[in-house]
């Protein structure tokens, strides 16, 4: 692999959006989760809740900050490196982005303040439509981020206007865009993503606790809100899986090819569960299949045709191997995720769900399943567009800036590279200090009326001032 | 009026409002490090606290209103500002994770590393601004293939960074504005003289500015000439700016403020109003400049999203007006500030 502007391009792309990455699926997840926790509050007046809402709020807090943080380089990121793509995509896709911009930004942005410093300012009722809107906006940029890429998933309602260098998409039917083939599919796809990293993200930290014996009442009903949710997400998402391979066997047909493994166009195609494909020989070799599965899957007749690459000349392949282990990997982690929740479930209305030790560890750590199936999957559908950056319309080659020499891309890598990993230390730093730390204790919690602001910023005023005098010998 | 001046206005709005707004959270993060103590300086992070991140919503809408209005100057601007906007793109990361990671350790390397972190970041993105602000009134080498086809030296003349100090002092005296509006007492006392330098040197460099605009740049004044409408922007804007040193010296720190926000609109119009109707003006041939026409999506996208901003628009001054309204009055430390 050669270091030119293309390769190192796409290096920068896939490392900023795939750290991006990291905290918008857990904003979407969580915000729904802490809706939930706050509405149950206003019904019952039960103060666990209220704790609840609270922690989960301020995790949620530092992970939205890093995520408007590495966001705004995403919105920039098309100009700077990808001026050729924009020139050529910016009549539809820039809209789409403004969309995001004026709804869901400025909606998410605005009642955060409410969440985060808000408690002590507005009545309960104010918070928790704050909390509402907030999950809401959380779930409008995902519209339209995931209507822009499914645009360059499934181009529809535009014409191309001028050939060459000149050529440009137009629009001619804006619903037609917003609509288009993968992109309502591929949104609930995401969002249901987003759903079952929330919960697995609130089961791993309430586990804990219950695992360490502590925040008890608070960690099971944590523990079990999330669980209802994850494993509803988690069941869903199949389905939403299943119809969304129809699609793109439908509008992308190279691209199933590349994610199946399938060489050979053939009538009864397998379905292959796990194999590694070898370009050279052209076969899937190690694979345990199933055969006529795929073509039952897709067509519904298990002796369909499943079209092959070898319906594609090579230029307009999609690397094959990557695109199979990164798809495979996301299934795989979707069905884990699916036999997890149910059993879990299932010992929930036993009884038995909280004795379980080893159970409660495997949900510590599980968390990185859906931050690893999240990523694997928007991997899976960028690389199995490829070489497409617009499929069947502009080359992903043809599609960066001009005027940036590969040295700047280069140096630009090295700084995202080293300021991300500081960052990603710093934040998992933070997070394990504030899970440590816990929710508050019941009673810790300042009534309105008892503790107001006067009091509260006195107390702390006091605190401050033991930090002052370190202040004074660090100047 | 054609959809494509109404988009240059747009676009320029979200500017004037971007630099209002973030303006002062920038300011407060120059004037961040002659904080005193601990205590203080969680005052000035959780003055802008609930606020600054709304705030930085006017940038990103900008871009994507750029993006879909003007693909190719979109296109053409952020590749050519490669490399100082990679690194404003690095400012702005490091300003928001160290307000929300300062006060979350005690310890005073660990706070010291953010507060220096938070102040240089947002001096140095308030540089860029102005840098960038400053290379599109003196023009750049685009050629003919609408591409940037220069050097990092190009973005780093005299004018540009003139242009750059002229926003950090400005910014810095509106966040000193907003300061005194958000603090009390023997603080407030103390930034009221911060009032009064950052105002002095912003005068200076207004001043300088000014005349070495009108001396090197004749084409920025060719629209004053044709349109005289537009010396209402001159006018407005300097009596923006005399207003704010009457309103201090009056006592009437929102007076003071309204006229700094103000005088950053009027200054982000005068912008405007030289550019236009060019977006990005080649240095090499001005037939090879980049305006509202040949840089603009097609009609129907402006039409689809004219509509977009119709519709958006209230919700956002609204929501703004909300938050400000809710987060109204002096800074108080909770347990829920930074």
């Amino acid at each position: 692999m050669s270091l030119d502007v293309v390769t190192l391009s796409r290096l920068q792309f896939a490392l900023t959006i795939m750290f991006h990455y990291l905290f918008p699926p857990l904003s979407i997840g969580l915000g729904i989760l802490m809706a939930f926790m706050e509405g149950l509050y206003l019904k019952t007046g039960d103060r666990t809740y209220k704790r609840m809402a609270h922690f989960w709020t301020n995790l949620f807090a530092v992970n939205f900050a890093m995520g408007v943080s590495s966001g705004i380089v995403m919105e920039f990121q098309f100009g700077t490196n990808w001026a050729a793509y924009s020139r050529f995509v910016g009549d539809v896709f820039g809209s789409a982005l403004a969309a995001e911009g004026i709804f869901a930004f400025f909606l998410e942005s605005g009642f955060l303040a409410v969440l985060v410093f808000g408690w002590d300012r507005v009545s309960p009722r104010v918070h928790f439509f704050s909390t509402l809107m907030v999950a809401l906006g959380a779930m409008f940029s995902a519209v339209w981020i995931v209507v822009a890429n499914s645009w360059q998933q499934t181009p529809a309602g535009h014409v191309i206007v001028g050939s060459g260098l000149q050529a440009r998409a137009e629009i001619v039917n804006f619903w037609a865009m917003v609509f288009n083939p993968s992109s309502m599919n591929r949104l609930g796809h995401t969002i249901l993503g987003a759903y079952i990293l929330g919960a697995f993200f609130v089961m791993s930290v309430s586990a804990f606790y219950i695992l360490k014996g502590r925040h008890l009442d608070f960690a099971k009903k944590s523990f079990k809100l999330a669980l209802i949710f994850g494993a509803f997400s988690s069941v869903l998402i199949l389905f939403s899986g299943h119809k969304q391979a129809r699609t793109v066997a439908l509008t992308q047909p190279a691209k199933l090819a590349a994610f199946e493994g399938l060489y050979q166009t053939q009538s009864r195609a397998p379905l292959s569960l796990i194999g590694l494909p070898n370009d050279e020989k052209e076969q899937l070799r190690f694979s345990l299949q199933i055969p006529g599965l795929l073509s039952r899957l897709i067509h519904g007749d298990s002796s369909a045709e499943v079209t092959g690459l070898d319906a594609f000349p090579k230029e307009d392949r999609p690397p094959v191997r990557a695109s199979y282990l990164l798809y495979h990997g996301m299934v795989i982690l979707g069905f884990f995720f699916i036999a997890l929740t149910l059993y879990s479930l299932w010992l929930l209305w036993r009884g038995t769900l909280f004795e379980k030790r080893w159970l409660l560890w495997t949900y510590v750590f599980a968390v990185a399943g859906p931050y690893a199936a999240n990523q694997l999957g928007w991997c899976a559908a960028e690389v199995g567009r490829q070489p497409w950056i617009v499929y069947g319309l502009l080359r992903t080659k043809d599609s960066v800036s001009k005027s940036v020499p590969s040295s700047h891309v280069l140096g630009s890598i090295l700084m995202f590279s080293v300021i991300y990993l500081l960052l990603f230390a710093v934040w998992i730093y933070i997070m394990d200090g504030k899970i440590r730390q816990g929710p508050e204790e019941p009673g810790a919690l300042p009534k309105k009326e008892e503790e107001g602001w006067i009091r509260t910023a006195a107390r702390l005023g006091r605190s401050g001032g033991e930090s002052l005098t370190q202040a004074h010998e660090e100047n | 009026m054609d959809l494509q001046v109404f988009w240059f206005m747009t676009i320029g709005v979200l500017l004037a409002g971007y630099a209002v707004l973030d303006g002062f959270d920038l300011g407060v993060g120059i004037l961040h490090l002659g904080a005193k103590n601990d205590q203080e300086r969680r005052i000035f992070m959780n003055s802008i606290g609930p606020l600054w991140d709304g705030n930085e919503v006017w940038l990103v809408t900008f871009g994507g209103a750029l993006f879909a209005a003007f693909p190719e100057a979109y296109a053409t601007a952020f590749s050519g500002f490669y490399l100082p906007f990679m690194i404003l793109l690095f400012c702005l990361i490091f300003r928001a994770v160290s307000m929300e990671f300062r006060s979350k350790r005690p310890w005073p390397a660990w706070r010291g590393f953010w507060d220096w972190s938070f102040s240089l970041s947002s001096a140095l993105a308030a540089l860029l601004f102005g840098v960038a602000v400053g290379n599109s009134i003196q023009g750049l080498p685009i050629g003919p293939d609408k591409e940037f086809a220069g050097s990092l030296a190009d973005l780093l003349r005299p004018y540009p960074v003139l242009v750059g100090l002229l926003a950090v002092s400005l910014f810095a005296m509106h966040g000193s504005i907003y300061l005194h509006l958000k603090t009390e007492g023997e603080l407030q006392k103390r930034i009221r003289g911060w009032m009064w330098h950052s105002f002095g040197i912003f005068m200076v460099l207004y001043i300088l500015a000014t005349i070495v605009t009108l001396v090197q740049i004749p084409w920025a004044v060719k629209n004053f000439r044709e349109m005289p409408w537009l010396w209402a922007v001159v006018v407005l804007n300097v009596l923006a700016v005399g207003n704010i040193p009457r309103a201090i010296y009056l006592k009437h720190p929102l007076y003071a403020f309204l006229s700094s926000c103000a005088a950053i609109a009027a200054l982000v119009a005068l912008f405007g109003a030289a550019l236009y109707p060019n977006m990005i003006v080649s240095s090499l041939d001005p037939s090879w400049s980049l305006t509202i026409y040949n840089a603009s999506s097609s009609e129907k996208t402006l039409r689809i999203m004219r509509l977009i901003a119709f519709m958006g628009m209230p919700f956002v001054l609204a929501y703004t007006a909300v938050i400000y309204w809710i987060f109204r009055g002096k800074v108080e430390l909770g347990k829920f500030s930074y």
